[in-house]
């Protein structure tokens, strides 16, 4: 009996002499233990969630990431090619917590939402360079959920912005009194035409460059309207020059619209709106060169314009025209400021068409923009303050504070 | 009889020079149109020469070109057309020279309709010029124009081949080694775009540097006008930035004189050449505001002295 | 009813089912697929428009009304580009299809059209965008009056964003060491100063003020309260 067992601790010693010894040579790291691989949720589908035991930082360099090919990557590639293929390479903790994120898996030939079934396996890479043996984790399909989780942000700041407008709406339609400034160069647009009327000069109304598929045209066009309405009223001339057909097919019927809306349909000339030319400085040099020779006595500009906002605004001053101008493209505002009498800056312009409608809805509408407005102060000012602490201390709550409203606003 | 004009005169001085200086303020903008062709056309002619030191910004464009490995594939997008290459043409150019100097692999492509050709010259004029050894197909490929703007980014990130089937003259792009294995914007380590608004790099950073942010630089040239656009994204979304022709003019500087070129190349020192003309009428301009606010501070000494 | 109603529900319709897929993986790409419905419209579009731009200039030139010779340019313009590019004057063949004509590429510059585009094209618009140039001038010594502080703000920052954004920056302050406690001073680091931090700062508050008139705006034409686009029945 005592030899058996004196035999068990000499062959038990030498095994783990030999071991250490061999630990010695090549140090092979652990394999990795307890590799879950989950699909992840609220993404487009090709993304999975890979979880393991991280071993202590010490023993290995980091992880390395297979997955197995697909029946029809198996199919494609040669024979006796690896049934495995590498994925990514991760920092041994990655593993923890929520896990290492692997995307861009190939979608299934069958459904192009979700990935076939797939196993993943993980080694440990070793401080000096020695691969620990693979350990599979679990079967699993990456699918496609239905809302994409990165743009709840988005769709939270959404409903806010929308709800807040639609709240002011109500409200305005219930009664609540809408208080909204004056703005200066929307009640000059009746003084602009009047005095086209009275000195017997047309008014020039540019749309921008942009087509239909711009907001920013769209505003351009309501305001139109309103112009449009005036125009007909004091039977002056109005002039509509446009960069695209579409536009032009737009602008038309408002124009016409407002005619029927003034009382004077028989005042509506189609043939003074016309589309010139989709390309930028031909059509500024068939605006700039009309307006030196019609000389008109106001001009509007209301849309998207880009580098040839100064060559219009420069001339109408030379004719010595009113010029009232609008645009949402910021970097175009300085020129309009310097070379027009009144500027419509950005949300203003956006706001005209409903300033100059006058009716409650709208009016409303504005005053709920507003709400969006202080929402978005509060949200920068949430987002400032949580940025200054975790720049402070880095590694504290304030700090996954601070990324965690960052990820979610969606940056 | 003297000593009273004299007087008058005195008198009279100082009321017409407030008079002449006042009159400034109204002078009839021809004369300015004419100050500014000479303030321009006069250093064309002499070529005068300023020396340029190079900015961060410039700086970083050539780091982010550097700090990819040799040879690597690059996407270069031609998003200006004529009226906006006086600006951007000299940083296509140098940008052009300097991935081939790094020998990297370039794709040409233009979310404008006429930044084909403004690509096509730059192929021309700097790449095969300085560059005999290039091959199409292997060594650089033209992509050429695709309309839907900001789509074609957004395409691209998820689908290379779908979107381009064939290069800009129709010849199949699966049989170029450049691009076969190029399924989407992942296949680049670089993307450039030369902006002159929209579509151009504000789209680039907002649907290809934000869908996948780790995998490719983007580098972003832009006109003088469209730079506050762009400034809310560098160095973060947007790891270089050029701006101008400063911008080119310094990023020229700092190519040239890791690479210089093989023989004389106008081509590559247009940037700053044109800073020459640029100095001169900045300085114009800056002499008419103080000359405007001149006659206005003498236009209120008129109104004053009358009442 | 045509003209208004139908045109309302389309645009309320298609506004709220857009907004609701962005927010899906299976119905994101449906806002490039409308985009592609608008392109295909818009080209129907362009014969409409390019029927406008005929018939104003022949009516022009046929009553010899004032510009008739201008409207002349145009149409022969019109008609040479026309042919130029429809049936390929002048193209190189494909090299990969040497026999057909047709398979050419139109813009080459070896073609009329690219030679066109090139040589009058090409110079046409970029005199037109030089002329900012003179503009700007114009217009800046017309605008930047130092009539009140904000003003002279203005022109301070005018100032030193011109002198920097050339040669003379550095020739005047570039003495400066950049490690001095007085380096904010050099025209380079204002201007950065400038740009990046006070023009982005204020930049950024327009942008927030736009994108939120987007959404209104949108709301308003969506709910169908701003009607004012639509013609009358």
């Amino acid at each position: 009996m005592m030899n058996a067992l004196a035999l068990r601790w000499a062959f038990r010693t030498m095994a783990a002499a030999m071991l250490s010894a061999n630990a010695g040579a090549l140090a092979m790291p652990p394999a990795p233990t307890n590799v879950v691989a989950t699909d992840r949720p609220g993404d487009g589908g090709g993304a999975v969630m890979l979880q393991w035991t991280a071993p202590a930082p010490s023993e290995v360099k980091e992880a390395r990431i297979e997955r197995s090919a697909t029946a029809a990557e198996l199919k494609a590639s040669a024979p006796n090619s690896a049934a495995w293929i590498s994925v990514a390479s991760a920092p041994t903790l990655a593993g923890e917590g929520l896990g290492f994120e692997i995307t861009d898996l190939p979608p299934s030939a069958a459904n192009k939402s979700s990935t076939d079934q797939l196993v993943f396996r993980v080694a440990f890479l070793g401080t000096d360079g020695e691969m620990s043996a693979f350990t599979d984790s679990n079967t699993v399909v990456g699918v496609a959920n239905i809302f994409l989780a990165k743009k709840l942000g988005l769709a939270v700041s959404l409903v806010l912005v929308c709800g807040s407008v639609i709240l002011w709406i109500l409200l305005a339609r219930a009664g609540r009194s809408v208080k909204i400034r004056r703005i200066a160069a929307l009640d000059a647009v009746d003084e602009a035409i009047g005095r086209a009327t009275e000195m017997g000069r047309p008014v020039l109304f540019v749309p921008g460059i942009q087509d239909m598929t711009d907001i920013q045209t769209v505003a351009g066009v309501t305001i139109l309207g309103r112009v449009a309405k005036t125009a007909a009223e004091y039977d002056a001339t109005l002039e509509v020059p446009t960069c695209r057909s579409i536009v032009m097919s737009a602008c038309r019927d408002t124009v016409q619209a407002a005619h029927f809306g003034a009382g004077r349909p028989e005042t509506y000339r189609e043939a003074n709106i016309n589309y010139i030319t989709d390309e930028q400085f031909g059509y500024v040099a068939y605006v700039a060169g009309r307006m030196v020779r019609e000389k008109p006595a106001a001009c509007f500009y209301m849309g998207a314009f880009y580098a040839e906002s100064l060559v219009l605004a420069e001339n109408g001053n030379a004719v010595g025209a009113i010029q009232i101008a609008g645009t949402a493209e910021p970097s175009q505002l300085p020129f309009f400021v310097a070379a027009c009498d009144y500027t419509l800056i950005g949300e203003e312009f956006l706001a005209a068409s409903a300033y100059l409608s006058g009716e409650r809805d709208q009016l409303g509408s504005i005053k709920g923009q507003d709400l969006g407005k202080l929402i978005a102060v509060m949200v920068i000012l949430v987002g400032c303050v949580l940025a200054t602490v975790a720049a402070f201390a880095p590694e504290g709550a304030s700090a996954r504070a601070s990324a965690a409203f960052q990820n979610f606003l969606g940056g | 009889m003297t000593t009273t004009s004299q007087t008058n005169m005195n008198k009279q001085s100082p009321g017409r020079l407030r008079a002449f200086l006042a009159g400034i303020g109204n002078v009839d903008r021809r004369w300015i149109f004419l100050s500014m062709a000479l303030a321009v056309g006069v250093p064309i002619l002499l070529k005068l020469r300023f020396p340029e030191v190079p900015g961060p910004m410039a700086k970083a464009t050539f780091d982010a070109v550097e700090s990819i490995p040799e040879g690597s594939r690059v996407l270069l997008s031609f998003d200006y057309d004529p009226a906006s290459a006086g600006e951007l043409q000299p940083m296509a150019n140098a940008l052009v020279y300097h991935c081939a100097s790094r020998h990297h692999r370039i794709v040409f492509m233009a979310l404008w309709p006429l930044g084909k050709q403004m690509a096509d010259k730059t192929i021309k004029d700097v790449l095969l010029e300085f560059h005999h050894e290039y091959k199409y197909g292997v060594d650089y490929v033209q992509l050429g124009y695709k309309a839907g703007n900001e789509g074609v980014i957004k395409l691209m990130t998820t689908n290379i081949p779908g979107q381009y089937p064939t290069d800009a003259d129709g010849a199949a792009l699966s049989k170029m080694p450049i691009v076969a294995d190029a399924a989407d914007l992942r296949a680049f380590k670089f993307i450039g775009s030369f902006s002159a608004g929209f579509p151009g790099a504000k789209e680039w950073v907002q649907y290809a540097k934000g869908n996948t942010p780790d995998a490719f630089k983007v580098v972003g040239g832009s006109t003088g006008v469209q730079v506050s656009q762009l400034l809310p994204y560098y160095p973060k979304q947007m790891e270089g930035l050029l701006v101008a022709i400063k911008g080119a003019a310094e990023y020229e500087m700092l190519v040239t004189s890791k690479y210089p070129t093989s023989h004389y190349a106008d081509r590559l020192e247009e940037g700053r050449r044109r800073m020459g003309p640029q100095l001169v009428a900045h300085l114009l301009m800056i002499g008419l505001i103080v000359l405007g606010n001149v006659a206005m501070i003498a236009g209120r000494g008129m109104k004053g002295g009358a009442r | 009813m045509l003209r208004r109603t139908i045109p309302m529900l389309i645009l309320a319709a298609s506004g709220i089912l857009l907004v609701v897929a962005y927010f899906s993986p299976f119905t994101t790409s449906w806002s490039e697929t409308v985009l592609g419905w608008f392109n295909v419209l818009a080209a129907v579009a362009f014969v409409l428009g390019a029927g406008n731009l005929l018939a104003v200039n022949l009516e022009l030139v046929s009553a010899r009304r004032a510009g008739w010779a201008y409207a002349l340019i145009t149409l022969l313009s019109f008609a040479a580009m026309f042919v130029f590019g429809l049936f390929k004057i002048g193209v190189v063949p494909n090299p990969d299809h040497p026999n057909v004509y047709f398979a050419g590429d139109y813009e080459s510059s070896q073609s009329a059209f690219g030679w066109v585009y090139e040589y009058i094209f090409s110079p046409l618009t970029s005199t037109m965008f030089a002329l900012l140039a003179f503009y700007v001038a114009s217009a800046a010594f017309r605008a930047f009056r130092a009539k009140n502080i904000e003003a002279i703000l203005l022109l301070s920052t005018a100032f030193i964003v011109l002198i920097a954004q050339t040669a003379g920056g550095m020739f005047l302050t570039g003495w400066i060491p950049e490690d001095s406690m007085f380096a904010f001073l050099r025209f380079d680091w204002m201007k950065v100063g400038i740009t990046e931090y006070i023009q982005t700062a204020g930049m950024r508050a327009i942008t927030i003020g736009i994108a939120l008139g987007i959404a209104a705006t949108s709301l308003r034409l969506i709910l169908g309260l701003d009607k004012s686009y639509l013609s009358k029945n």
